[in-house]
């Protein structure tokens, strides 16, 4: 057992290692940063809410730096395409964490950020799923992989650029769009948005799945960080003791994680992820319509 | 005239049965390995003639007070959504009651009133705007029991021949800082005789307290002190596992 000073609880320290690592694995294997699934867990545990979403965001600077330096030694991470999403991102936050103070002020946030959440892990999560399993099932058949699509319209837009380490050359349009649209998403919902970073550069840019990790990663560190500073300097919410123990478990985890990634087939990973958002969507989604264990709540005043 | 200056001359009445009180520590120190600590408070009560009848005692420990709000979830075209809520001024973030006796049978209501001496009469100024107000203060204390943050123990004072008393009070491993007031009740027919209070300072040491005191005074240090710790350890675990398996 162990006290923690901002939390003001008193948690087990080994549960706290165990859950780091965990979400840890998940990072390297899947360039998400953890935040949907770590967030919860500590709510789970004990930690007030303000401090658990603070700390995570500090924890997943670890876990998912640790990976990218990982994969920064097996070439896999675009870092021009890695920029232009983050110049997107970063402008998309800003501008999701406006529309979240207008949905709050309406009295809608609660219940607009929860609706949200189930319909985009539910649709990417069952597009994913159905694409990965028709790959898998061609490639177990001997059949040759199907050649997802090249061109599009999206390589009619101007201001082309070339992605090297991912075989792109395609306009920044693109790259920008998705970084404010997932930037946006992460403002609103309060979440790195990795999970829908992930399957928007798979599906809508074309990058190959392994750079596709490490550039999501180089994404989530940068925005992680901010995050993390953010949330120090205006609530004070951020847990070092706390964080300190998720982060142990979670480096060792992230390197686990990269290590199972370089074994597995692109078509199973991306089976292995969808089944994950799929899964999340889905308990979220329960919550909303199963009855809570108690109708009333106690929160600190917001 | 004459019989109020009698009564000047003569002062208030002396008390027949006082309260003596003792602690067996003033202070709780919230090092990292904190896990729950017991509070001994003990006392006697100084007669100076015979009791006219049996007296019981109540001990009331409070962690500090902060305001709060009550969400009451309903469920709305099939999704459970949060309608409604009571804000509550201030309500302790830890309360517990040892008595000698049930408290119904010791305690009358106005006098609960008066002193706040039960968990329900601790909180204040319960915000308005629902109907049902009483519903929303049975479900704080209802949650708050649950987490351990609220505890009546009846019968968790020892009496002896009517006259030494001590109640162990047990603090929770997650317990925030502050003032803890500590407040003894002397009481017979219901109503109180004498009281007594003190107060427990629970505060964190050491490491726990260097972290909370940066992390107010000195958030932007802090941050950086916290984006520090994740570099390092993802570059150290990197570092490691490749000069394991390279």
């Amino acid at each position: 057992m162990i006290y923690l000073p901002i939390a003001e609880v008193s948690v087990n320290a080994a549960l706290l290692l165990g859950l780091g690592a965990l979400v840890g694995v998940l990072s390297g294997l899947f360039g998400v940063g953890g935040g949907f699934l770590i967030t919860p867990l500590l709510f789970l545990v004990g930690i007030p809410p303000a401090v658990a979403v603070a700390t995570s965001a500090n924890q997943i600077v670890a876990s998912s730096f640790s990976a990218l330096l990982a994969h920064l030694r097996r070439r896999n991470v675009d870092l021009w395409m890695g920029t232009v999403l983050l110049m997107g991102g970063l402008l998309g936050s800003s501008l999701g964490v406006m529309l979240f103070n207008t949905l709050r002020a309406l009295g809608l946030a609660d219940l607009a950020v929860q609706l949200l959440y189930v319909a985009f892990l539910g649709s990417v999560g069952l597009l994913m799923l159905r694409e990965s399993l028709g790959a898998l099932l061609r490639a177990r058949s001997g059949a040759p992989p199907a050649r997802r699509r090249r061109h599009n319209w999206v390589h009619a837009l101007p201001f082309k650029s070339r992605f090297r380490v991912s075989g792109l050359y395609i306009s920044v349009v693109p790259p920008l769009g998705v970084g404010l649209f997932v930037g946006l998403l992460a403002g609103v919902m309060g979440v790195g948005g990795g999970f829908i970073l992930v399957p928007a550069m798979i599906y809508l840019l074309g990058m190959p799945t392994r750079v596709v990790i490490g550039t999501s990663l180089f994404q989530i560190t940068v925005v992680a960080a901010f995050t993390t500073m953010l949330h120090a300097v205006t609530n004070g919410t951020v847990d070092i003791a706390l964080a300190l123990l998720l982060i142990l478990g979670g480096v060792i985890g992230a390197q686990v994680g990269t290590r199972l990634a370089g074994r597995l087939r692109p078509e199973s990973l991306r089976l292995l992820l969808a089944l994950l958002v799929v899964a999340v969507g889905a308990q979220l989604a329960l919550g909303l319509v199963l009855p809570p264990a108690d109708p009333y709540s106690v929160e600190p005043p917001t | 005239m004459r019989w109020l200056l009698l009564l000047l001359l003569l002062g208030p009445p002396a008390r027949a049965e006082e309260l003596v009180l003792g602690l067996s520590a003033s202070e709780v120190d919230i090092t990292a390995t904190f896990d729950g600590s017991d509070i001994l408070v003990f006392g006697a009560v100084k007669r100076d003639r015979p009791s006219p009848g049996p007296l019981d005692v109540a001990v009331a420990v409070s962690g500090p007070l902060r305001p709060l709000v009550v969400r009451h979830a309903e469920r709305t075209f099939g999704i459970w959504v949060n309608t409604a809520s009571v804000a509550v001024d201030a309500a302790p973030s830890f309360y517990a009651v040892a008595t000698t006796r049930p408290l119904d049978r010791i305690l009358s209501d106005t006098e609960d009133l008066r002193r706040a001496i039960t968990p329900a009469r601790a909180i204040r100024a319960v915000g308005t705007g629902v109907a049902n107000r009483e519903d929303y203060v049975e479900a704080l204390l209802r949650l708050y029991e649950a987490e351990g943050r609220y505890a009546v123990e009846e019968g968790g004072v020892a009496f002896a021949e009517q006259t030494l008393f001590r109640a162990r009070i047990a603090l929770p491993a997650s317990l925030t800082e502050g003032a803890y007031a500590t407040r003894i009740f002397l009481l017979r027919d219901g109503a109180v005789i004498d009281s007594a209070e003190t107060s427990i300072e629970v505060r964190k040491v050491g490491v726990e307290r260097w972290l909370y005191r940066l992390s107010v005074e000195q958030p932007i240090p802090y941050g950086l002190l916290a984006l520090l710790l994740a570099i390092g350890a993802g570059w150290g675990a990197q570092a490691a596992f490749a000069a394991v398996r390279p």
